[in-house]
């Protein structure tokens, strides 16, 4: 029997996936492929790994495998002495948030027009499915199998309204709120400790959505009266969590799982490194397609060039490693002097939006910023962690609209939510509140700030925004951005540049280490206030990015130059602008 | 008390009592109660099972500690099921009327934490399976070696054993403060049975770090089978403790709680093959429940002839008798709630401490069944070792359902509660048994100590990411292993503190919050606030509401939680003058005295602050002092030991290394950087192994250098006529001193320690109190606020002052401006606004003129 990792990977190997299958077309115990993040991890739990049955009638004795399974078969001996107890782990895993829509349309029909004929799901197709895919999943052996086909008709008919109304009164417990998509409890049978939360995976695995689980549980509802005392001890928010109905929150059985270096589905799965072919094509291309996307980001910036150059930095920034406590290449932008008329930063954002996996946007609005729950936080009554939108996937762009400031006062919640906004930009991290701790998880969020005056915000880069459009003129041009054809070809190269860039390694040659300390004495020798430690940093993460940002992957005389320069074109420009308001120091 | 001519007649009149045949006793009498008058009868003959959890034994008759097995079957009470062989589960709280005193006067508890399980049948070794009439287990033969099924634990061996762990295991070197008040040299458990009889608390906590070493077998199988071994260690103790003091009177017999379980396992480490075993977990509780009744026996009562009786709940079941033995009618028996037995329940949830996650991952949690006087022992925030029985407890089957869900519950049925932040509520700070350190890696911590460069090589693994600052790194590193604690309560002083406070001023992006970043991040009880952000009440304690009990709490702040840590507070000058006036008491005192909402305390705050503070015009005026700079009350000031400029230096050669630097950290790979310095986690178990192990003393050299340093200090202000040394600069040196002996891993203060800290002492007042107009080093700038010229000099120009005026003849008023100019035309040194205005000023001290608006007044 061939590996499971040589199966995955043979193309014919055709998976569905989760993300695009609604779930009542889902055959049970197939298998399926979920591309998520782990929202929480709950508690080990022990089952029953290997156990004996008996049968009623004939009292012979069956030795069964419980791995990959919910569900025990009839008959169950308790007291055999050959029952093998093992261990396994839950994780709650959500759907990738903020994923945007290209991605989730590009990643469907790529699958869909593989897995499921164009002719799109007909209810019928189903039952011809579980008998061709009969023969794949031979781990299984269909013991309920006409139980499980009558079953899966009774969903049929449930599951499109349950679709409509994701589940009112079950909180999924999605990190951005209005996200939509299955939820997943994921188990896993070895290596738990290598994931972390808020990775994000591709999980292959067994589909469980055996409706005895949630028969299960409502029967414990209706006999909760009963003295048991194992079951009167958890409360009913807890089981709902932990054990929601599966027609809702189906169980994945996990074979095997890659943690994606990123979700953008134009790439091809194996690591760059591997795919020698598709990095020189993309690397040759890499100058060229940066100068598309500056024409189009300055046109997008009102015409500002320079502003646009930071931008691409920015979209292409990554927290590629940390010295204890400090994250090396974050760039966190901020984009000030943006002009407030006719929604412009929303027009910007959806920009953003076509271009990277992932984004989020946020208003910082008084309401929003005194209302929302950036922090996830621990429920200890429901047992889970409560999601708050800083739970975010690595490399998610999120946009913070300062524009949308108000006059009024945050409240504590506010004043919380501020602070964990500066925390995030200045050391990348986030403090989950679990109460009577907290506990800080590291993060990888690029964090645009577009705001009027400097941003109350920390930030690692600001540069001012100088509009080449009058304010007359801005209506009429904004709409003209938004008309603007971009050929879907066109957008995807710049959606393969974005991320390819972010993904490659970069270095800093001896010579080159020489002449940048070189330059920095100098630099200090003749005006001793002009730069500091602090600006070198910056300098260095600047002329990384722009490397990069040119496919080079190794810091070349010429970079550092530019890097210079336009770091210096960018501070003679927030000369001119020190005094926009009184946040300056 | 036991005479073995009564047990014969006992067994006789047990063997009538036989349920096959009922009606052999008077029908109108129930079973129950004619075994309470039997009884009292006899007075010795009622079994008292120590533990109805195996009921195996009867204690009662000191012959049956030889032959165990023989008398049982012979005791057996009526209602027992007859069928089985043994006698289980007898609850004996119905025992009464005998004299409370002796081990069968006393009830016996019932301990549900060591489970339901209530099969525990022995087998011979020698003969295989047990023979279901039982015939093995009655055998009066002594000379086989009987086990309880299913383990290897024989209770005759076991007992002995136990009983001669008692009498004689001693413990010179215990240092567990419950210990306090006894004899080391003497049997510890026997003066703990000693002290039982006194108080009558019926507990006897046993230390299983004790049974290994003296019996490491017997402790192997405590471990590996609690639910069998620790009822026959409660019988033996019982019997131990009634033959030394035969009349104290216990409410219950005395009940065995083992703790510190060497296995003791982090939440995430826990298996399925640990599952019955005894274990010793931390974490902290999160919730508990409210107490739950859970019914150990049920009464039942015939609907038809009134007959009862009890059967005992079985794995979480009762089993409802179908027919009435006494009148035969089927379905007639009733449960009757209030003549039933129950006992408290409580469910707690624990969850690993913080400290022992891994990066990256939630927490665990476990769930921990309390039962007894267990319950409520806990409340939600406590840091808790959690000793008990692993369980595994299949979903329950439902008859209705063919195929069940194929997870098992775990639990932990808890026997001993230890709070492990209990102790911290005491004055010392003994941290020992919360980090344990493997033997590997204290000879790793060892060999480092033995290195010579041993201090430069831990300040230079402090926060490598941040360049240079030698001197600075040194001084936080001081301040995390701290001075040794004294208390001199005695004599009337208090406690000292041992605590290294620290402020860091200097121009802004100097990387000072990097490294207080750094610093919360090292030390396990840390805590970062920002001064702008944090308010008294955050700082300090509030009181406010709880959601769930709607009872008014303390909740504390930063500065408590980070009692016995250190508290990292950024933008130390932008705290409100309310917020700062706190720390004065915390800093020098050490507590924090609280007084709202009717609640007034004083809590602990033994914290060590490292603060940050940006200069008050955004960039370091060298022509001011340190106050001036920073704008803070020198009463604060004086408080900290070591205040350090972090400059930009300025210099060619510092620019060049400090770029070689930066560039490294961004091309350099994450190995190579390893090699260059030590791992973090190196050095967070240094500090933990010297802040807990080394308490470093005076020696007399070390004494003298002191003397002699404080001598210097004074001695250099005198010549000027200044004070430049207080005796609160005496004691910052002596810690500092202190906690570089203890970075030595000397438990001696040695010269060295004193000339390193005299040394770094020097260094933070060059910078901090250097008088910008005289160049020399003024410690007034810190304690009083002013340094000793300018203060000579705001007395001249008030003296110059008052002879322009008296030159000026008789005029009531004048001008202000006017005046300010006619001084400075006078005076040939330069006249701010801010001297003139002092000068005005102490001469309105004087009585001599008045300043209303502009205008200044004579008074005369």
């Amino acid at each position: 029997m061939p590996s499971t990792h040589d199966w995955i990977n043979n193309p014919l190997g055709v998976v569905p996936s989760l993300n695009d299958v609604p779930l009542h077309y889902l055959k049970p115990n197939s298998l399926v492929k979920f591309r998520c993040l782990i929202q929480d991890m709950f508690d080990p739990e022990f089952y029953m790994g290997v156990y004996e049955t008996v049968d009623p009638s004939t009292k012979a004795k069956v030795l069964r495998c419980g791995k990959y399974k919910d569900v025990t078969e009839c008959g169950v001996d308790f007291n055999s002495r050959n029952t093998v107890t093992a261990e396994r782990q839950t994780f709650y895993c959500v759907p990738i948030p903020g994923e945007n829509p290209w991605v989730k349309d590009i990643s469907s029909s790529c699958h869909s027009s593989r897995v499921v004929p164009s002719t799109s799901y007909v209810p019928s197709r189903q039952k011809r499915s579980y008998e061709e895919d009969d023969d794949m999943d031979d781990m299984d052996t269909h013991p309920t199998e006409q139980h499980g086909n009558g079953d899966c008709k009774r969903l049929e008919t449930e599951a499109p309204s349950s679709q409509m109304t994701p589940a009112s009164h079950l909180d999924l417990n999605f990190p951005l709120p209005g996200e939509k998509g299955p939820s997943c409890l994921v188990k896993v049978y070895e290596d738990w400790d290598s994931f972390k939360l808020n990775d994000t995976l591709e999980v292959y695995g067994i589909l469980s959505v055996s409706p005895a689980l949630s028969a299960l549980a409502d029967e414990k509802d209706a006999s909760s009266s009963l003295l048991d005392p194992a079951e009167c001890m958890e409360t009913a928010e807890e089981q709902r969590v932990h054990s929601p109905p599966a027609s809702l929150v189906p169980r994945l059985h996990m074979l095997y799982a890659k943690t994606l270096p990123h979700n953008n589905p134009l790439l091809p799965s194996a690591p760059l490194e591997d795919n020698s072919a598709f990095l020189s094509s993309t690397l040759s291309e890499m100058a060229s397609v940066r100068a598309e996307l500056l024409t189009y980001l300055t046109h997008v910036l009102l015409g500002d060039a320079l502003a646009a150059e930071y931008l691409i930095l920015h979209l292409i920034s990554n927290v590629y490693t940390r010295r204890d406590v400090l994250p090396l290449g974050k760039f966190t932008l901020n984009l000030s002097g943006c002009p407030t008329v006719a929604s412009y930063t929303e027009r910007f954002y959806q920009i953003i939006q076509q271009l990277v996996p992932c984004s989020y946007y946020l208003g910082m609005s008084l309401q929003n910023m005194n209302q929302m729950r950036l922090v996830p936080k621990k429920d200890y009554v429901a047992n889970r962690l409560v999601s708050g939108a800083l739970q975010l996937a690595r490399n998610t762009s999120l946009f913070l609209d300062e524009t949308q400031l108000e006059q009024g006062q945050l409240d504590t919640t506010g004043v919380r939510n501020v602070t964990a906004l500066g925390n995030l930009i200045s050391w990348q991290k986030v403090d989950y509140d679990f109460n009577y701790h907290q506990m800080e998880f590291p993060c990888n969020i690029n964090v645009l700030i577009a705001s009027e005056g400097r941003s109350l915000l920390p930030s690692d880069c600001q540069i001012h925004l100088q509009p080449q459009v009058g304010p007359a003129t801005m209506e009429e041009y904004l709409s003209s951005i938004h008309m603007h054809p971009q050929a879907s070809s066109q957008l995807n190269k710049l959606r393969i540049y974005l991320s390819v860039a972010r993904l490659l390694d970069y270095s800093i040659s001896d010579e080159m280490t020489k002449s940048v300390e070189d330059d920095f004495v100098d630099m200090r020798k003749d005006d001793p206030q002009s730069i500091s430690a602090e600006d070198l940093h910056r300098m260095l993460v600047v002329a990384r990015l722009l490397s990069l940002s040119l496919g080079q992957t190794s810091l070349s005389r010429d970079s550092w130059l530019r890097a210079k320069h336009i770091e210096a074109l960018r501070r003679s420009r927030m000369e001119q602008h020190k005094c926009v308001n009184g946040n300056e120091p | 008390m036991s005479s073995p001519t009564s047990t014969p007649g006992g067994r006789k009149r047990g063997r009538n009592a036989n349920p096959s045949t009922p009606s052999s006793e008077g029908p109108t009498s129930p079973p129950s109660q004619r075994r309470r008058g039997q009884d009292s009868s006899t007075g010795d003959l009622m079994p008292m099972p120590t533990s109805p959890a195996t009921d195996m034994l009867s204690p009662s008759a000191p012959q049956d500690t030889s032959l165990f097995s023989s008398p049982r079957p012979s005791v057996l009470p009526n209602e027992v099921d007859m069928s089985s062989p043994l006698m289980y589960g007898t609850p004996s709280s119905r025992v009464e009327g005998t004299p409370r005193s002796g081990v069968r006067g006393t009830p016996a508890r019932q301990r549900p934490d060591l489970g339901s399980v209530r099969k525990a049948p022995q087998v011979d070794l020698q003969s295989e399976p047990p023979s279901a009439d039982g015939a093995v287990a009655s055998e009066p033969n002594a000379g086989q070696k009987l086990v309880i099924w299913g383990t290897d634990v024989n209770v005759g061996t076991c007992k002995e054993k136990f009983q001669r762990f008692l009498q004689r295991f001693i413990d010179p070197t215990s240092n567990e403060d419950e210990n306090a008040g006894l004899d080391l040299n003497e049997p510890l458990y026997m003066q703990k049975l000693e002290e039982i009889s006194v108080v009558g608390d019926p507990v006897l906590n046993v230390n299983c770090r004790h049974i290994q070493s003296f019996d490491a077998e017997l402790y192997r199988q405590l471990i590996s089978y609690p639910q069998e071994v620790i009822p026959t260690f409660d019988m033996a103790v019982n019997e131990l403790f009634f033959e030394r003091f035969p009349d104290s009177i216990l409410e219950y017999q005395i009940q065995v709680r083992p703790y510190n379980a060497l296995k003791t396992r982090n939440m995430r480490s826990l298996n399925p093959e640990d599952i019955d075993q005894l274990i010793t977990i931390s974490g902290m509780v999160i919730r508990t429940s409210q107490l739950i009744p859970e019914m150990q026996e049920a009464f039942f009562q015939c609907q038809v002839c009134a007959f009862s009786t009890r059967v005992e709940v079985d794995r979480g079941r009762i089993a409802e008798p179908a027919v009435c033995r006494n009148c035969n009618t089927t379905h007639s028996l009733a449960l009757v709630h209030n003549r039933s037995a129950f006992s408290d329940k409580q469910m707690i949830k624990i969850q690993e401490s913080p400290e022992d996650m891994p990066a990256g991952q939630t927490p665990h949690t476990t769930i921990v069944y309390a039962h007894n006087d267990l319950v409520d022992k806990v409340q939600p925030g406590d840091r808790v070792n959690i000793t008990g029985i692993y369980r595994a407890v299949p979903m329950r089957v439902n008859p209705r359902q063919s195929n069940v869900k194929s997870v098992y519950k775990t639990h932990i049925d808890a026997i001993h509660f230890r709070k492990t932040d209990e102790r911290r509520l005491h004055g010392l700070d003994e941290e020992a048994e919360q980090k344990l350190f493997t033997e590997d890696r204290v000879q790793t911590l060892k060999e480092l100590a033995a290195k010579p460069d041993v201090y430069e090589r831990l300040s230079s693994a402090l926060a490598p990411s941040i360049y240079e600052h030698e001197d600075i790194k040194k001084g936080i590193l001081l301040q995390l292993f701290g001075g040794t604690r004294k208390d001199f309560s005695q004599t009337g002083r208090g406690s000292f503190r041992a605590e290294v406070n620290i402020l860091l001023c200097g121009d802004p992006g100097t990387s000072k919050s990097q490294l207080l970043q750094y610093v919360y991040n090292l030390v396990p009880r840390g805590q970062y606030t920002s001064g702008k952000g944090s308010s008294a009440v955050g700082l300090t304690a509030y009181v406010m509401k709880d959601p769930e009990t709607r009872q008014l709490v303390l909740q504390t702040g930063a500065l408590v939680l980070s009692d016995n840590g250190i508290c990292c507070i950024d933008e130390f000058d932008k705290m409100s003058d309310n917020t700062r006036s706190v720390l004065h008491e915390v800093m020098e005192q050490q507590t924090l005295s609280i007084a709202k909402a009717g609640i007034i305390c004083q809590l602990n705050a033994r914290t060590a602050v490292l603060a940050a503070a940006n200069p008050v015009e955004s960039q370091w005026n060298p022509k001011k002092t340190t106050i001036e700079n920073i704008q803070l009350p020198h009463t604060l000031l004086s408080r900290f030991d070591l205040i350090f400029l972090m400059l930009d230096p300025q210099d060619e050669a510092y620019d060049r290394r400090l770029a070689h630097h930066l560039v490294s950290l961004y091309y350099q790979s994450e190995e190579q950087m390893e090699e260059e310095f030590l791992d973090m986690a190196v050095l967070r178990d240094y500090i933990a192994y010297a802040r807990t192990y080394i308490n470093p003393r005076l020696s007399e050299e070390a004494s003298q250098a002191l003397i002699e340093a404080y001598v210097d200090m004074r001695k250099i202000g005198s010549g000027r006529g200044m004070v430049s040394a207080y005796p609160r600069q005496l004691e910052s040196l002596i810690r500092l001193a202190e906690a570089h002996a203890k970075v030595r891993f000397s438990e001696k203060v040695e010269t060295i320690d004193v000339e390193e800290a005299k040394r770094l002492h020097r260094e933070a007042l060059k910078q901090s109190a250097t008088d910008p107009r005289t160049g020399f080093v003024d410690i007034s700038i810190l304690t009083t606020g002013m340094s000793a010229t300018a203060r000579k000099r705001k007395e001249e120009v008030a003296q110059a002052l008052k002879k322009l005026i008296q030159a000026k003849g008789k005029t009531p008023a004048m001008k202000y401006q006017q005046l300010l100019e006619d001084l400075r035309g006078q005076s040939e040194t330069a006249i701010t606004k801010e001297l003139f205005d002092e000068a005005l000023r102490a001469l309105a001290d004087e009585d001599y003129l008045t300043v209303t608006g502009k205008t200044v007044r004579l008074l005369a």
